[in-house]
């Protein structure tokens, strides 16, 4: 657009003078234009988040009345105040760190090594076997395992669940680690090992350090896929060892049909969620193409 | 060649003759692996051979289970809901996907911003997304027919009409995951090369034309990824689906992954359930492989 403005200028000056401002128009247009595509692709994102937070902050006569009202006022905690002491919504909370804390802590335990193991190893193999995982319906691990578990006795307990978790947790951690391992130079570790380095000195004190921050990417998306699951713990939960998101379900919308507690409810679930994803927004891709197994 | 590397080859040798200590690290994840994910598998394929009630004492009965399935109108009618909705939740999501990946790869002031809110559905945990959308949903109290009966549309049954549920179901799917596709295209134009589009533009090509023969061309293999990816999950949808409409109304739309979860943990039928999952499996095994040898086809045609 500059580049024809100056050609003119050039040659007629009062043409210049005449499109330039038709110029400006038309780019105002085409920038307003782009804008309000902006804001209609983005707004549908924020606007449900907005309304959940609306929900949360109301009583229940405005969360009922038609038209709706959108903004709460006065706004209330009440409804917050009501799922934790009424619906034990801080032992569901509880259950959803130990499971999800354990699952991950595990994950890692055995995952870290495991994917150092196979990008020194260059077993592509094993992570072939991730993607296969990757593709099975969640619902299929939950078969088999909840009838061994039957058979254990182990149903209804969180030991149960912690060892179901592990289903999206190891997958993740392995197949996270084991690609941030294979970025790793190898000629560091190549220098212990003149210097004599046993294996495990060489993963220990020369890997393991230099993978921390793989390590912060892969137990944030393990914890996030193991918190965000639902099916496992409608099944193999009991009454009092429900992660938060069985129980939000379970509890809210069976015992009572409240809406101002259910969203508030909903946003003590996903709050940890959406701060977390603030830490790994750039590898989440990663995560969600590769990784874990989840939803049904 | 042999002489330049030759000095590199020598510790990589060492590490070599040292896999066996390297496979040490494999072994406990293995055995995780093994427990929670393999012998699911193998102890599904068996159960799928027996007729199996929890709770009572399994007998084999072979291949009886598929071939009842073979025959039922429920589960048949399951795998059409299923196609139904992966379709327009694979499809809707790439359109939208791209063309939101096409805005944010311009720069605009708050763009970062934009983007991480732009990207927030996705991570959100899907039961109280799908909670959320069940409130707005609501026929009588829902914000959603209010919207409607503000822009002059008549109200909409929503997930409480056979014939708009899953289109409903796959509105909530079209909100939560068009952002992974918009992050996967995003990368793809992030690589793409300055060259064809210079010369192209001194050939005096219109926005348009770049967009059709070199953008969407050269993105190609991503949108397969995030095809692929889509299809996988959305064929697997469960959360929302049984939050929901828990596969209503009646059975309209009740997915594989519905009936499959009402054999095993409404019926405790593991043995039907086993075949189903045998056979849903198959089907999004060979769906990925139908898109993965589309995306060699691309290849080919784009070498």
């Amino acid at each position: 657009m500059s580049q024809a403005g100056t050609v003119h200028a050039g040659v007629a000056p009062r043409q210049r003078l005449r499109s330039a401002p038709r110029a400006r128009l038309r780019r105002g247009v085409r920038r307003l234009g782009f804008w309000l595509s902006v804001v209609v692709i983005v707004s549908p994102a924020i606007l449900v988040f907005l309304w959940m937070l609306s929900l949360s902050l109301k009583n229940e006569i405005d969360n009922l009345a038609y038209p709706p009202v959108f903004v709460p006022d006065p706004p209330t905690l009440k409804n917050y105040v009501q799922v934790f002491t009424e619906n034990s919504m801080g032992l569901y909370f509880w259950n959803s760190v130990v499971v999800s804390g354990g699952a991950t802590l595990i994950a890692l335990l055995v995952g870290v090594p495991a994917g150092y193991g196979i990008a020194r190893l260059q077993a592509h193999r094993l992570t072939v076997l991730i993607l296969i995982a990757r593709m099975t319906p969640a619902l299929s691990y939950l078969i088999p395992l909840f009838t061994v578990f039957q058979f254990l006795g182990l149903n209804n307990t969180l030991t149960a669940l912690v060892i179901t978790h592990l289903v999206i947790t190891v997958p993740i951690v392995v197949y996270i680690m084991a690609g941030y391992f294979e970025t790793l130079p190898k000629e560091l570790e190549e220098a212990a090992l003149i210097d004599g380095g046993s294996a495990w000195t060489l993963f220990r004190y020369v890997a393991l350090p230099l993978a921390r921050p793989g390590i912060v990417v892969g137990t944030i998306l393990a914890f996030i896929f193991s918190w965000n699951n639902f099916v496992f713990g409608a099944v193999l939960a009991g009454r009092a060892t429900r992660t938060l998101p069985a129980a939000v379900y379970n509890v809210l919308t069976f015992e009572q049909l409240a809406w101002g507690p259910l969203a508030a409810a909903a946003i003590v679930v996903t709050l940890p969620v959406l701060v977390l994803t603030i830490f790994i927004q750039k590898e989440i891709v990663a995560g969600l193409t590769a990784g874990g197994v989840k939803g049904g | 060649m042999t002489a330049e590397t030759s000095p590199a080859a020598a510790p990589s040798a060492f590490f070599a003759r040292r896999r066996r200590n390297y496979r040490r690290f494999v072994f406990p994840a293995l055995f995780v692996v093994g427990a929670v994910i393999i012998f699911p598998w193998l102890f599904t394929v068996w159960m799928s051979a027996f007729d199996w009630k929890i709770g009572e004492a399994p007998h084999f009965v072979g291949f009886d289970n598929y071939v009842r399935l073979a025959t039922n109108q429920r589960f048949l009618e399951s795998i059409g809901h299923t196609f139904y909705f992966t379709l327009l939740a694979v499809v809707l999501p790439l359109v939208l996907g791209t063309i939101a990946a096409l805005i944010f790869h311009r720069e605009f002031p708050f763009r970062g911003a934009l983007r991480a809110v732009f990207t927030m559905p996705m991570m959100a945990t899907p039961v109280a997304v799908a909670l959320v959308w069940t409130m707005m949903f609501h026929p009588q109290q829902g914000v959603l027919n209010y919207l409607l009966s503000v822009v002059g549309l008549p109200p909409s049954l929503w997930v409480y009409s056979p014939t708009f549920v899953i289109p409903s179901l796959v509105l909530v799917e079209v909100w939560h995951w068009t952002p992974l596709v918009m992050l996967i295209v995003l990368g793809g134009l992030a690589a793409l090369p300055t060259e064809p589009y210079e010369s192209a533009r001194l050939d005096g090509a219109t926005e348009w034309q770049l967009l059709r023969f070199i953008t969407l061309p050269l993105i190609a293999p991503f949108l397969i990824v995030a095809a692929v990816i889509r299809t996988i999950d959305a064929i697997k949808a469960f959360d929302t689906i049984y939050v929901i409409s828990q596969g209503g109304p009646g059975t309209a739309s009740e997915t594989i992954n519905l009936y499959l979860y009402l054999q095993a943990f409404a019926f405790y039928n593991v043995g039907n359930a086993s075949a189903v999952v045998v056979v849903f499996f198959t089907i999004i095994l060979a769906l990925a492989l139908l898109l993965l040898h589309v995306r060699q086809r691309t290849r080919w045609a784009a070498g």
